[in-house]
């Protein structure tokens, strides 16, 4: 059986799947949760609750604050005590609606019951106002929202979903064990996606260190029946959950600088999001938890959990029995993209998706030395970016020299910081030339635009 | 012999030609250039900072020349005395500018504002803060990697050990606000150098509410307007919880200093060390002084206004009885 | 727990760091240094030490002293560059032929560029050919070896530098060569350099980091498969004047080059293909000055030349990057 994945680049870390056995549990809701406004890409949503308002579970509690935009629910039912600043992980204060927990009375017309709702509705249209109205984003890591995602601009064309199940990351799980117990579901979910592109047809890619998964999911499509849809197994390297890689891997078609997936006709979804469309369109239940694998060596209880949204981080880690004495970073997602956190009260949001623990040991960088030039940094990088000249230009400031060396290009994924044996912090300096150089394009944009207007005028 | 004036004759006459050739390029390639650019790139300082706002000394010197007037180009580097060259060189007036210094408004030194997590990426402040809001807990202070030091040319900045934060030599400080740019806490300020160098100002950014700012660092500014209250020539404005000293009204009578109680405002080059207690004490009398006097007009005011009732009750007597 | 880490991700690294890959390759050199002193016995041996022990004081001193900056010895650079040069020196060499040598390539190829990654040619090779250019009698004689465990090698010239004699006297090729065979080669060369003794210990060596994916392949290969094609072309044209290929491959440090001096990280470029000409152009080269010119071997000069094109190679030939034409 040949193994596919992308073309350029990659590296693979130790794969440290240690809470791969742990099933998905329910974490017991916190006795106040925080929900951000801010927990997608685009315009933060506007609250649509007053302080002193009682809610219910997967009340809408915000507005999307523009087309891109999600809708954001309550995840559980109480009184919205304040809506004001609060640092996010980072420290940033953002706005949050803090709800004071009373009981866990959900909407209604949610469907709790476990059984499989298979019959997928007829209009396309329909199931994506029905993803809209859930708030789903994705649940990835980037928390695009789903639904504009879906809406293609005109003159393209979707001819392959894609059920990103790579999980490529180390130590991450939840993505498996929702693939092995709710596989069904993500099944259907991923049914959902190809009617709502028009029936084209879905691969579901899984890399090959999840064998129970890829059986699982190819023995649940058999039973369902559904044609059109198959799963490839894919070697593992990192970064191929990358959205590009993907898709390179999958159709050997390259999205170009700065385009988006739908203009090689692919879109791609997140298994957790294809659950989390299901939930929506077949359920009625819109994003109001997720799973989050906690881990790590140092950690002693591993545990996949189910957790709602706007939990404080330390409540989880409370509830496993606190930070361990020997953990030096706690990071919410896996070890190669995820964000450090400073502030342990900060609370989940939809994308959060992992907390790992790492010692010392296992994450102080060592001391930076000179270049080698030994090119690791190249031949790692999946862009097939010069990391190392990168690094150099974005620390002289040389953003014409950064675009011209396609900086902007850069997806982040750490794997010339992680390969470089000189620990020379490439990364970090890259950002600050991609950051600039995205800046400068933007800037160019808006500047051709107000002068095409003038023109008009 | 033969051998040796052609040897002669040769080197002559490649002489010549090359020459020659040298002539006509320079003619070919020659930039018609007003010369008073070269001349008045002579008199600046030559540093190349972008202090100025333009790309470097030549840039400033092409802009100076085509310019109407000086109103717009001032070279903080060179100050005064090189503008008086400029204008003399251009026939131009020059408006002469107070001279202009860094300050570093961030006095969260390692004791006053402790750190709650350690930063293990790369030593630099913009890359710091795109990733979080420092490894203290004040959000808006000094992140201490030293961009500013970086990018000062005349080696005015130093990080000080002991405090963490930056320290600005005022004789090497040219005002070319380089420093201000690189800061991505925007802690650094120009503001002018005072008479003699003296200088007050609020050495924090810090916008949190007073009890927030507090926790984070001993030294922060509360916001609590003790200072704008105290301030006799009403250069104390606080903007979302946080004081600031407009130069331009400051008379340098550190009253705010005295009386701020975290310590936030800074009074620099003065002559004495401030006595506290002293100028409470002046403060004190005064307020109570003007405490009687606003005391006694009232008094004056309530016996003129019963003055005035007791007539206009009077006059209304006199009226019911006519 | 105290304080927690908060730094830009990646969180984790590679266990591969500048001193793993360099300790790599000194594994990788020691059969062939273990075969060298067999050979050559315990003169080789003293050789050896003189010239490791100069390279890593000299970088000590010269980063503690002038530079005054964190001593960089830890990372085992100055170790691999004392080794390459001892192998590539007679095991007669006198000890201070070989600091002058130290000095050269540590003080002048390496340090004064700013150190490891930062010089632009191999700092073994620049001390050995400023040996070979200033000190020509101690680096082309050889005299009877004494060797260990009762392995003898062969004294006289090598057997290029014996071809490129015999040419000058007038005699063919053909006469020339048929004093050595291909199996003494391999095993045991007559004479020469010590790394070059024994072409079967280097090429473990190179087989092992191959492995071990600290150097690839490409550059090494494309040496061999230029010197090969370049002496066929010229040998099948007129094998009394021109050596053969099998002979070219592996006399002359050819092996010792191709593999460990070539493949230097910081003087070798980084993309594959930029690898290929590199590794194309110091074939070609060697094989030219080995024919046409007036060293016997050419491969320290093919090296230390295509090494100064090294930036311009990087230039030219970058990896496609990704959904770009």
């Amino acid at each position: 059986m040949s193994k596919h994945t992308f073309s350029i680049g990659g590296v693979h870390p130790h794969d440290s799947k240690i809470s791969r056995e742990c099933a998905i549990q329910p974490l017991p809701i916190a006795p106040t949760v925080y929900i951000s406004v801010a927990q997608h890409i685009g315009a933060p949503s506007v609250p649509c609750v007053a302080v002193g308002d009682k809610v219910k579970v997967g009340q809408v509690i915000a507005q999307p604050g523009g087309f891109v935009g999600a809708f954001i629910h309550s995840s559980v039912s109480g009184t919205v005590k304040s809506i004001a600043p609060r640092a996010d992980l980072a420290g940033r204060p953002s706005t949050h609606i803090e709800i004071a927990v009373e009981g866990d009375e959900w909407l209604e017309d949610i469907d709790r019951s476990e059984t499989l709702v298979t019959v997928i509705p007829e209009d396309p249209k329909a199931i994506i106002e029905k993803i809209r109205l859930g708030g789903v984003v994705g649940l990835g890591g980037a928390t695009f929202p789903t639904h504009v995602k879906l809406s293609p601009p005109p003159g393209s064309k979707c001819e392959r979903v894609i059920i990103n199940g790579c999980e490529c990351e180390p130590y991450l799980t939840s993505d498996f064990r929702t693939l092995l117990e709710k596989g069904e579901q993500v099944v259907v979910g991923a049914a959902l996606l190809q009617k709502a592109m028009g029936g084209v047809p879905c691969t579901i890619a899984i890399e090959e260190n999840k064998p129970e998964a890829i059986a699982h999911i190819r023995e649940v499509i058999a039973k369902l029946g559904y044609k059109d849809m198959d799963v490839m197994v894919m070697k593992m390297m990192y970064p191929q959950g990358g959205e590009k890689q993907l898709i390179d891997a999958v159709m050997h078609r390259q999205v170009g600088s700065g385009a988006l997936p739908i203009s090689v006709g692919a879109v791609v979804q997140n298994v957790a999001t294809a659950l989390a469309v299901y939930d929506a369109v077949q359920k009625n239940k819109p994003i109001i938890d997720n799973s989050v694998t906690v881990t790590g060596e140092c950690f002693p209880q591993q545990a996949n959990l189910l957790v709602r949204v706007g939990t404080p981080l330390q409540y989880i880690i409370d509830f496993l029995g606190g930070v361990p004495e020997d953990a030096a970073k706690v990071i919410s997602g896996g070890p190669m993209m995820g964000r450090a956190v400073a502030n342990l009260q900060a609370a989940t949001v939809k994308g959060t998706g992992a907390l790992l623990f790492l010692t010392e040991k296992q994450t102080r960088r060592a001391p930076e030395s000179n270049c080698i030039r030994c090119g690791k940094c190249a031949d790692a990088c999946p862009m097939g970016l010069e990391p190392f000249l990168l690094n150099k230009l974005s620390k002289a400031k040389d953003w014409d020299a950064c675009e011209a060396n396609a900086a902007q290009d850069c997806i982040e994924c750490g794997c010339c910081l992680y390969s470089c044996p000189a620990q020379i912090p490439l990364l970090d300096n890259i950002r600050v030339g991609k950051g600039a150089v995205l800046g400068a394009i933007r800037a160019r944009a808006a500047a051709a635009k107000a002068a095409a207007e003038a023109a008009k005028k | 012999m033969n051998a040796f004036i052609w040897t002669i004759a040769v080197v002559t006459v490649l002489g010549l030609v090359l020459a020659l050739v040298l002539y006509l390029v320079a003619q070919r390639f020659k930039v018609e250039e007003d010369p008073r650019i070269d001349e008045v790139e002579k008199a600046m300082p030559g540093a190349n900072c972008g202090g100025c706002g333009f790309a470097g000394c030549r840039a400033f010197a092409e802009a100076a020349v085509k310019a109407p007037n000086l109103d717009n180009n001032f070279c903080p580097v060179g100050g005064n005395d090189t503008m008086a060259k400029v204008a003399a060189i251009l026939g131009y007036e020059v408006k002469a500018k107070a001279p202009m210094v860094a300050v570093v408004r961030c006095n969260g030194t390692c004791e006053a504002r402790p750190k709650v997590n350690e930063y293990d990426g790369y030593p630099s402040c913009y890359v710091k803060s795109l990733l979080y809001t420092g490894d203290t807990g004040c959000a808006y202070g000094c992140l201490g990697c030293g961009d500013c030091v970086a990018a000062c040319q005349f080696g005015a900045l130093s990080m000080d050990p002991a405090t963490g934060l930056p320290v600005v030599d005022q004789e090497k400080c040219t005002a070319c606000g380089a420093c201000a740019k690189a800061c991505p806490k925007h802690i650094i300020e120009l503001r002018p150098m005072g008479p003699r160098g003296m200088r007050e100002f609020v050495s924090c950014v810090n916008k949190d509410k007073g009890p927030v700012a507090k926790k984070a660092c001993a030294n922060a500014c509360i916001g609590c307007g003790i200072c704008a209250k105290t301030c006799t020539h009403e250069a104390i404005t606080v903007e979302g919880n946080l004081a600031y000293i407009d130069p331009a009204k400051c008379k340098l009578c550190r009253e705010c200093e005295a009386m701020c109680p975290t310590g936030a405002i800074h009074g620099v080059n003065f002559p004495k060390p401030l006595d506290k207690d002293a100028v409470k004490e002046r403060i004190k009398v005064r307020q109570q002084k003007a405490k009687e006097a606003a005391e006694a007009a009232k008094a004056a005011e309530a016996a003129k206004a019963t003055v005035i009732s007791s007539e206009v009750e009077k006059s209304k007597k006199e009226a019911t009885n006519e | 727990m105290s304080k927690l880490l908060v730094s830009p991700s990646p969180h984790i690294h590679s266990k591969v760091s500048t001193k793993s890959l360099m300790l790599d390759v000194v594994i990788a050199l020691i059969p062939a240094v273990i075969c060298s002193v067999v050979f050559y016995g315990w003169q080789e041996l003293l050789v050896l030490g003189v010239s490791v022990a100069s390279c890593v004081l000299l970088e000590w001193a010269i980063t503690k002293y002038m530079l005054k900056q964190p001593s960089t010895i830890g990372d085992w650079s100055a170790v691999i560059t004392g080794i390459l040069l001892a192998l590539n020196v007679p095991y007669t060499t006198p000890w201070w032929v070989i600091f002058i040598g130290a000095v050269v390539a540590i003080g002048v190829a390496k340090m004064t560029f700013g150190g490891l990654g930062q010089n632009i040619w191999n700092p073994a090779l620049v001390g050995r050919v400023f040996l070979l250019v200033s000190f020509p009698t101690y680096m082309t004689t050889w005299s009877q070896p004494q060797g260990l465990f009762g392995v003898d090698a062969v004294s006289g010239p090598t057997p290029l530098g014996a071809i490129q004699e015999g040419l000058l006297q007038g005699a063919s090729v053909q006469d020339l060569t048929a004093a050595y065979n291909y199996k003494d080669l391999l095993f045991a060369n007559l004479g020469g350099s010590a790394g070059e003794v024994c072409a079967l210990a280097l090429l473990a060596g190179f087989v092992y980091l191959c492995c071990r994916k600290v150097i690839k392949p490409w550059i090494t290969l494309s040496i061999f498969a230029t010197v090969a094609l370049t002496s066929c072309i010229f040998w099948s044209v007129d094998p009394t004047r021109f050596t053969d290929p099998v002979f070219n491959l592996l006399t002359g440090g050819l092996i010792l080059g191709a593999c460990f001096m070539a493949t230097d990280y910081v003087t070798s470029p980084m993309s594959l293909w930029g690898g290929v000409v590199f590794g194309v152009g110091i074939g070609f080269l060697t094989m030219m000055i080995r024919y046409f010119g007036s060293y016997p071997e050419g491969v320290s000069f093919a090296i230390l030349i295509m090494n100064s094109v090294v930036p311009l190679l990087n230039m030219w030939f970058k990896q496609k990057k990704f959904g770009r034409k």
